[in-house]
């Protein structure tokens, strides 16, 4: 217990303390000020401008920088199926794997597209080294890459007055990527790889163990894949068992690496958002509501999980019995916070099996996706899903207290509301209408593996998962199947873009409005009282939403459990 | 929209080459000149043929050897080419049960009194089926089958098993622990 609440403390502290200066460095970075590695960088992106025929300067108006967005997305599912699709004839194939069928390279390209790193399929045994890197790697890049450009044209929406432009995509993307994902994924790779995460394009070797069995070990590089799926927040694994994997995380100070990795960018997007508003405490307010709300779900898997499974305490073993699906080397402790880490922002990756937690341990991460991982969340997703609930809680306040509706000196009307709504709603309407249908067809149920309440929360979770562009699951659930393969490519699709494009409309919207000075008449935001309004709104609209599904799967699983 | 698709095209082709190959590729060149070893999976030789990884947990089924976690990669259990859990739920008959049947059969072959505290890892299947350890209770509840199958004073392994035990890194990261491959090797080093 001493160890425990040591390591958390260490590990918020050092986050912190990476992502301030790192959020620092993104706003220098999407404001075109010079930064230390202006010199390297610079020539490379003044390159690609040159034979893309870009001028950075050159800025839009939202809905061509909606349009670019998608155009770049739904290319790039076409172009990573047709990788996965042919892999067979493609370089890089030690292993001779065959191609992906359509509808499994139909999800799996949305998937990453979409930053979801949904995966109905295992990596060990499916994809050639060429498909990891150029087809996985490239989209575990790009991805996070657009989320931040989404959050970046927000923020620009917020602090500009009286434009229709929001930036220039191309722009955006070639920066987050140049500027900031690459070098700390190249920082992170390598100090994985000297935990023991391996980094190779051999074949996979064959070892005698001492006992004279054959053992194969898969080989591959782990650890460049592993870097960006972290800090993307992109969540997909190399092997199927994911961060759980001894190569892919070897021990507890990869696991710390890969746990800051998720979060130093969604913080640290939280004080570029200070920074360019220039209102110190308008970053705070946001930054403690999602502190409150992280420590809150942490303890509630932390405790749950000590707390353990009843059921194999009386068979006479000695506490914590909840370690099916969990790796000695991490416990108790480092696995709860992972499942924390991974579901508060929309990574999925995981370190233990989250089918496998207490049922309150296991509701939490599928609660906290429910929510739309606004706790820090997404790389750029976490920091727009958040403002989309500020805006909405400044708007409900209004109606309650009869101020107006401002943010940041720029008032909140109809269309803007209108468009929050939707980016709550859209998600919400495809999780309960997708796990809707699954649990009244043979299609949906028959992939199933745990049967009762557990197996409505798999298939809540699948759908939760991919609305909200996680991928964790609990993975009992069979997802390679049609059924499953199309369902979820749409519930993904929809959950990304249902959700990016009102938030540009949003941006679009307010960059165009003049900046009214505050007023008596003002609502401030930010108070601690609006912390807490905040989260209020959060956990209230997710009640409202989805009380009723968690009640019939994870709590009535809790009430099983006990009641014995 | 064509010029959308074209730029987009050819900023495929762009990052393609900067991030799905020259990215990864640095990575590999620059771990195979500082990490040789570990970036090829930290295997383990004796005698010039690898045995194993030291991260990769193996399958022990005789009396000398200590027995790893239960684990559900694969049919029979530490099949690298299918890592993952059981992901069976806390409530499900069969899990309570394969637990229960584990259970027994670990007091059997180590010879415990029935009233025996067993820790959970040992009869519970690990996440990626791969976990190389177990922990230190886990380690000494296997010491007397081991002296007796090896002929050598309980003691000397109880020893062994102390001075192997890895603790949490940095005195409190992780959980202290017993790496199952390697405390094997030390045992077939003891003689016998």
């Amino acid at each position: 217990m001493f160890f425990d609440i040591l390591q958390i403390i260490v590990f918020l502290l050092v986050v912190v303390g990476i992502a301030i200066p790192l959020g620092i460095y993104m706003k220098k970075v999407y404001s075109n000020e010079r930064t230390f590695i202006s010199r390297l960088i610079a020539p490379i992106e003044n390159f690609i401008y040159r034979i893309l025929r870009i001028n950075p300067l050159e800025e839009m108006n939202w809905k061509q920088y909606a349009g670019s967005l998608l155009t770049f997305n739904v290319l790039g599912i076409l172009i990573l199926m047709a990788i996965l699709m042919s892999q067979k004839y493609l370089p890089l194939n030690p292993q001779g794997f065959g191609g992906m069928n359509f509808t499994l390279a139909l999800n799996t390209a949305t998937s990453f597209v979409t930053n979801t790193n949904w995966q109905a399929y295992s990596g060990e045994s499916t994809l050639s080294y060429f498909s990891q890197m150029t087809g996985l790697t490239v989209q575990n890049f790009l991805s996070a890459a657009t989320g931040m450009c989404v959050a970046i044209a927000l923020i620009r929406g917020l602090v500009r007055k009286q434009t229709k432009l929001i930036g220039n995509f191309w722009s955006d993307l070639v920066k987050s990527v140049l500027y900031i994902l690459l070098p700390i994924a190249i920082i992170i790779a390598l100090i994985l790889v000297s935990q023991g995460a391996i980094q190779n394009l051999s074949n996979y070797h064959i070892v005698t163990t001492l006992e004279g069995a054959k053992q194969i070990l898969p080989m591959g590089p782990v650890a460049s894949q592993e870097a960006i799926k972290e800090l993307g927040t992109n969540g997909g694994g190399f092997f199927n068992a994911n961060s759980a994997h001894p190569f892919e995380n070897p021990n507890a100070i990869s696991n710390f690496i890969e746990m800051m990795s998720i979060l130093i960018i969604p913080i640290g997007l939280v004080f570029t958002f200070e920074r360019m508003t220039g209102n110190k405490r308008q970053g705070y307010v946001i930054f403690f509501a999602m502190l409150i709300l992280f420590i809150l779900m942490f303890s509630t898997i932390y405790f749950s999980e000590i707390k353990g499974n009843p059921l194999l305490a009386n068979l006479g073993i000695g506490s914590p019995t909840s370690f099916e699906g969990k790796e000695v080397r991490f416990g108790i402790m480092n696995s709860s916070l992972f499942s924390t880490i991974t579901t508060a922002t929309s990574t999925g990756a995981v370190n233990n099996m989250h089918s496998s937690l207490t049922p309150i341990g296991g509701m939490i991460p599928l609660l906290q996706i429910m929510l739309g991982e606004v706790i820090f969340g997404g790389v750029g997703a976490g920091f727009y899903s958040i403002m989309v609930f500020v805006l909405f809680t400044i708007f409900i306040v209004g109606l309650m207290v009869g101020r107006t509706p401002e943010y940041l000196g720029k008032k909140i009307e109809s269309f803007e509301v209108k468009m929050a709504i939707l980016a709550i709603l859209i998600p919400s309407v495809v999780i309960l209408i997708g796990s809707g249908i699954a649990s009244i067809t043979n299609a949906g149920t028959s992939s199933i593996l745990n049967k009762g309440p557990h197996g409505l929360t798999e298939m809540l979770y699948a759908f939760s998962s991919a609305a909200g562009n996680n991928g964790s699951a609990f993975a009992g659930l069979n997802a390679n199947t049609v059924f499953y393969n199309l369902g979820l490519a749409f519930t993904m699709f929809a959950g990304r873009f249902g959700c990016i494009i009102p938030v540009l409309a949003i941006s679009g919207s307010l960059s165009d409005k003049k900046i009214i000075p505050e007023s008596s008449g003002t609502f401030k935001t930010t108070t601690v009282m609006f912390v807490f309004l905040l989260i209020a709104i959060v956990l209230i609209i997710g009640a409202l939403t989805f009380f009723p599904a968690l009640s019939l799967g994870p709590l009535v699983e809790h009430l099983q459990l006990w009641r014995s | 929209m064509g010029k959308n698709i074209l730029k987009s095209f050819l900023f495929y082709i762009i990052f393609i080459i900067i991030l799905g190959l020259l990215y990864p590729l640095l990575v590999t060149g620059i771990s195979k000149i500082i990490f040789p070893a570990k970036s090829e999976g930290s295997l383990i030789y004796i005698g010039g043929k690898a045995v194993g990884s030291e991260l990769i947990g193996q399958n022990f089924i005789g009396d000398k050897y200590f027995h790893p976690r239960p684990s559900a990669a694969g049919k029979d259990g530490y099949d690298a080419m299918s890592s993952g859990g059981s992901n069976l739920a806390p409530t499900n008959k069969d899990f309570i049960s394969t637990v229960s049947e584990r259970l027994a059969a670990f007091k059997k072959e180590n010879n415990l009194p029935d009233n025996t505290i067993i820790p959970a890892d040992i009869v519970t299947a690990s996440g990626s089926g791969l976990d190389p350890d177990i922990s230190i209770e886990s380690a000494m509840l296997q010491v007397e089958r081991i002296s007796k199958a090896r002929s050598i004073p309980a003691n000397e392994i109880q020893d062994l098993i102390t001075k192997n035990t890895e603790n949490r890194i940095l005195g409190f990261l992780g959980e202290p622990k017993v790496n199952v491959l390697k405390i094997n090797i030390l045992l077939d080093n003891l003689g016998k």
